[in-house]
């Protein structure tokens, strides 16, 4: 730190604008250090892979054209003519889903540390709203290059959205742009993709950090409990901040790694006059949701299963987005392992129908 | 200025600001829903000549802006239905080996009447009538749907 304040720039601005509360801002924050600690690390992976869906998608923008009769040979042209055209979409590729896979363990370790409790709930709301846009992206995404497995996997997907009471039929058409799933749908998912879900996600990030570096990082009841002298801990910045740089660089690797030697493929182009190959899957980040419904009867009780399965899963992804304001109610102080039942029990399910849905 | 007169403004601005965002809202969103384009009043297709579909096949044939399945059965009769899953709307196929429509996406199965027998699709297909005149199939609307 005092390297950077002795800095010639920094006593620059230093003089002219007064940069003390932003240092103090920087500065104040302190890491614990504990047997948990290492699940700190996991929201920064997961900012860095968000930093490298913005690098390489902005590459992608450049060669990629939506359109029916353009989407998937532009995508075929940067994959076999432009210089490392392969790679960037691979890497775009497997960070999306990295991606969502450690949004989902950074959600679930804050879960069980209970980091989403009072004062940090709004933090809570935040990043669970950054991993449904996040599978926003990766839905929208996937069908931009027009083949053969995207386009039966958004039929089916923007289908089920049409099922959801009152409003979907409506939202079903404002995303295809029509009845169908057409060339008016890759418009709709292209503008979606790089432009409405970034400026979003952008707002949120910046919300979810600041409100982090505000109140500093949640330290578990078993740390708090320690006398002072056993308490140790680190400044985030600088000491923190590159244990971070250096988590980022081992997941570089893993993802260069995926990237080279499973090049995602391009498969065959959508023909919106051609039988469903077997096969369709959605991504599987949906696979949990998309199974449940598979397995719920055609009717329960009079009601379309399929209808009675979304507003479940409505439900489910409310209360999971008001954990904090629910919790004190339910569990708090009196029964402190109800939510880790509560989390396990999501977990087992979520995994277990997973698996079920790859394997029949 | 008095309580009252502050809270009258505070209401009309309100008011005001109310009418102005939602002036913007509404043609923004009616922007967006797609407009109704006229379905072009097709009501028969052709679908090629005899010879060109074997016994005991199936193809998709193109109906307006939608898929038709069009099938020679192995008892030498063309049926023809609307492709799309009742299910979520998937392009079903004609399984030889079966002799039933058969749905890909989630293994939905219909028969050569057209009805769902089993997994998800809850409703039957709708039946196309079809007509062979001088070797050509000839697909159509049946008369109540038209
Ligand atoms: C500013 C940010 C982003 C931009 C400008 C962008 C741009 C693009 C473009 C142009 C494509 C089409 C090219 C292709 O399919 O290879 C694409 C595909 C895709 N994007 Fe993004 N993207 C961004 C962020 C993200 C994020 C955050 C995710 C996921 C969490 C994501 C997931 C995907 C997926 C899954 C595909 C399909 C890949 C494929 O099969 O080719 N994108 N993106
Ligand atoms: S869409 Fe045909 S069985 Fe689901």
């Amino acid at each position: 730190m005092d390297k950077i304040k002795n800095n010639k720039i920094f006593q620059w601005l230093h003089e002219r604008y007064n940069l003390e509360p932003i240092l103090e801002f920087v500065e104040h924050k302190q890491v614990p250090m504990h047997k948990h600690s290492i699940w700190y690390y996991t929201g920064g992976i997961t900012l860095f892979l968000f930093i490298i869906q913005v690098c390489t998608g902005i590459l992608l923008l450049f060669y990629y054209q939506p359109g029916v009769d353009s989407s998937y040979e532009s995508v075929r042209f940067l994959m076999t003519k432009v210089n490392f055209g392969w790679l960037i979409r691979s890497i775009h590729s497997w960070s999306a889903n990295l991606m969502v896979f450690f949004a989902f363990i950074h959600m679930f370790s804050v879960f069980f540390s209970e980091a989403f409790k009072k004062p940090r709930e709004l933090t809570w709301v935040s990043g669970f709203l950054m991993l449904l846009l996040a599978m926003g992206f990766g839905f929208s995404g996937y069908l931009l290059p027009w083949n053969e497995l995207a386009f039966f996997a958004t039929k089916v997907g923007t289908d089920i959205v049409g099922d959801v009471p009152v409003v979907g039929e409506l939202i079903k058409q404002l995303l295809r742009g029509g009845p169908d799933v057409t060339g008016s749908t890759i418009y709709r998912f292209y503008a979606i993709h790089v432009s409405i879900l970034p400026l979003i996600f952008l707002v949120v990030l910046g919300l979810h950090l600041l409100f982090i570096q505000r109140q500093g990082m949640h330290e578990p009841e078993f740390y708090e409990s320690l006398p002072p002298e056993e308490k140790h801990s680190i400044p985030f910045f600088p000491n923190f901040f590159l244990r971070d740089l250096l988590f980022w660089l081992l997941i570089l690797d893993v993802l260069l790694f995926l990237a080279v030697f499973f090049p995602w493929e391009l498969g065959i182009k959508a023909d919106l006059f051609s039988s469903a190959p077997a096969g369709i899957r959605p991504e599987w980040y949906f696979m949990f949701m998309f199974q449940s419904l598979k397995m719920i009867p055609a009717k329960v009780l009079g009601i379309e299963g399929e209808i009675l399965g979304i507003v479940f899963f409505g439900i489910l992804g409310l209360l999971w987005l008001t954990v904090p304001f629910w919790e004190t109610v339910i569990a708090g102080k009196k029964r402190p392992w109800l939510m880790k039942v509560i989390g396990l029990l999501a977990i087992i399910y979520m995994i277990a129908l997973t698996i079920i849905g790859y394997l029949v | 200025m008095s309580v009252k007169r502050r809270k009258f403004l505070d209401y009309i601005l309100s008011l005001g600001f109310t009418g102005l965002v939602g002036s913007i809202i509404y043609p923004a969103l009616s922007y967006l829903k797609p407009p109704k384009q006229a379905e072009a009043a097709v009501n028969s297709v052709k679908a090629g000549k005899v010879n060109e579909i074997p016994v005991n096949s199936g193809k998709i044939v193109r109906f307006g802006r939608k898929p038709v399945i069009l099938i020679r059965t192995s008892t030498d009769e063309f049926i023809a239905f609307t492709a799309t899953c009742t299910h979520l709307g998937c392009i079903v196929q004609y399984r030889e080996d079966k002799q039933q429509i058969w749905c890909a996406c989630h293994n939905g199965l219909f028969d050569l009447k057209g009805r769902n027998i089993s997994g998800p699709p809850p409703r039957p297909l709708d039946p196309f009538l079809v007509q062979i005149i001088d070797d050509e199939i000839i697909i159509a609307k049946p008369k109540r749907m038209s």
